[in-house]
């Protein structure tokens, strides 16, 4: 009983040390700039809202948001259409050069994006995609695909064969029982595959800020907007930074369940 | 399980193989391209052969951010690993707790690497931040814009808060895979608590861990964004690590040829290492 006790106050002690940053964030974003340059103060003396409502009302501010959201969304499903049925043929056959073929997809998860930073810039601009969401969502696949692959096969390995070989007995064709029967049992690996696709592709910045100008400009590289020529507007950002981590915390809530077996990436 | 041959299994590949090659090779192509070429402008590009790789190899700066990288990535996994271990073995097993210390562990993650960083570049000021205000308040002087070793362990710290959580989250997912029956022979057996992590809990995260080694491993050699909004890869260059050298390579001294030569030594660094984990993760799903 000691035992547990001492766990339960180590981890309360991890978690409110790792909460105390992004308390300090949320602590700033209620405050006036006036207050936070004034000197230190554990909470807000004149809580204030006005730094949400200056990022609510600017349309340069909230489309940001939008942006990212549609950007991150597009790739999401992208990432799955593509890497369902990849992921089924890696757990279910051998065919010619596929232990090759799953390494070269995770060295570009490996790539390092400041390499392709410049040839995408190119290539997207000379395709006519430079400042699209599409181009972004396109530039994230590079690592959410092999990662989707990855998560997906070993969700894949824990349904048996014999499940396959059943739906054929019965008369399903292929695209009905993968649709039908196959799917539903994997859900909960969707779920978590969505989740990561759309973790990674929300916290990542160099890619969307080097493909994007204006119209499809991430919520991150507007935030740099804060910083002016008379200093930076603190409680603006520490504002804008809240409301980046809130998407993020909402979609991890409704895969709480399965998350751990995926943060393995199905391989427990 | 065994698999069946189908060479028909390419066709169920195929739309991977055609999204990623269209964003790899493309680019990685034209990387290739670029370092063996000396590009003055449009129309003005002149073949070089290996010299921008020799140059590389030779060049003091890069060697430098060379070596701070490694000893970075050294740090991190040194630091990350037994503490994931460790908060991965206190977190609570199940129900509404475990959903929510799941949840909170899980918060660093989910925050894009360039509020992280300024999330930090608040925090650890001394004048408006509580982390470099109670640290001052210690007496110790402390101050993250202008010393070298602050700004390092600075650095090193935010990795830290923001990284330890995936590595937690791999080990719980690890830990509860273990069968109740392990345990409960532990217990019948007097196994002291060190034993039943020594011999038991250890051996069956191996698997994770050696996803988690790849992943900090991958990430933290990659890692750019976050040092670039914290320190701007100062004071003097103590923090820039290999990303933020390349970028201002390619991209502020347009010095296309000698960056891509660059890029591509780095890629194949990181290949190399990671090709060797990846060989490991094969070689204990085959021992299971």
């Amino acid at each position: 009983m000691r035992q547990t006790r001492s766990k339960n106050i180590g981890i309360i002690i991890y978690i409110l040390l790792l909460l105390t940053p992004v308390y300090w964030l949320l602590n700033m974003s209620f405050k006036t700039n006036r207050e936070i340059l004034g000197g230190l103060t554990f909470w807000p003396k004149n809580f204030t809202l006005d730094n949400y409502v200056v990022i609510f009302t600017d349309p340069s501010w909230y489309n940001g948001y939008l942006n990212s959201m549609a950007y991150v969304s597009i790739n999401v499903v992208i990432t799955l259409l593509v890497a369902l049925p990849a992921a089924y043929a890696f757990s279910r056959y051998k065919f010619a050069g596929d232990k090759h073929l799953f390494f070269w997809l995770l060295s570009n998860r490996m790539a390092p994006p400041a390499v392709f930073l410049l040839p995408f810039f190119q290539l997207y601009s000379s395709i006519g995609l430079f400042d699209t969401y599409i181009a972004v969502a396109l530039a994230h696949c590079l690592f959410n695909v092999p990662l989707a692959v990855w998560i997906l096969e070993g969700f894949m390995k824990g349904v048996p064969r014999e499940y396959d070989e059943m739906a054929y007995i019965d008369g399903y064709s292929f695209p009905k029982f993968f649709i039908k029967v196959f799917l539903p049992m994997i859900r909960s690996g969707i779920g978590v595959t969505a989740f990561f696709a759309f973790m990674f592709s929300w916290v990542e910045l160099l890619l969307a800020r080097t493909l994007t100008s204006v119209d499809a400009q991430p919520i991150g590289a507007i935030m740099t907007r804060t910083i002016g020529a008379s200093g930076i507007d603190w409680g603006l950002l520490a504002a804008a930074g809240v409301l980046t981590i809130i998407p993020g915390v909402l979609v991890i809530w409704f895969v709480r369940n399965h998350v751990a077996k995926g943060f393995a990436l199905g391989r427990v | 399980m065994n698999k069946i041959s189908d060479n028909r299994a390419w066709w169920l590949v195929l739309p991977v193989f055609l999204l990623v090659a269209f964003s790899a090779l493309i680019p990685l192509m034209t990387v290739v391209n670029y370092s063996v070429q000396d590009i003055f402008g449009p129309g003005q590009a002149f073949f070089v052969g290996t010299e921008w790789f020799k140059s590389i190899l030779a060049d003091q700066r890069l060697q430098d951010s060379l070596i701070r990288q490694f000893v970075f990535s050294g740090f991190v996994l040194l630091i990350q690993i037994p503490l994931g271990i460790g908060v991965a073995l206190m977190m609570p097993k199940s129900g509404i707790k475990g959903s929510l210390c799941l949840i909170l562990i899980a918060i660093p993650l989910l925050i894009p690497w360039n509020v992280v960083g300024t999330i930090w570049q608040i925090f650890a000021r001394g004048d408006i931040g509580l982390f470099g205000w109670g640290i001052n308040q210690l007496g110790i002087d402390y101050n993250y814009t202008g010393d070298t070793l602050d700004a390092w362990l600075t650095v090193l710290l935010m990795d830290v808060w923001h990284w330890t959580p995936l590595v937690a989250l791999l080990c719980y997912s690890g830990l509860r895979a273990i069968p109740e029956a392990f345990y409960q022979a532990a217990e019948i057996d007097r196994a002291s608590k060190w034993a039943v992590f020594r011999y038991i809990q250890l051996p069956r995260l191996k698997s994770v861990l050696i996803i988690a080694v790849l992943l900090r491993f991958m990430d933290s050699f990659m890692i750019y964004i976050e040092p670039f909004v914290l320190t701007g890869g100062g004071p003097g260059s103590s923090t820039t690590f290999l990303s933020q050298t390349l970028t201002t390579m390619a991209i502020g001294q347009f010095d296309l040829g000698r960056a891509a030569a660059f890029s591509l030594i780095y890629f194949l660094i990181v290949l190399l290492i990671s090709w060797l984990f990846f060989t490991a993760i094969t070689q204990a799903d085959k021992e299971k």
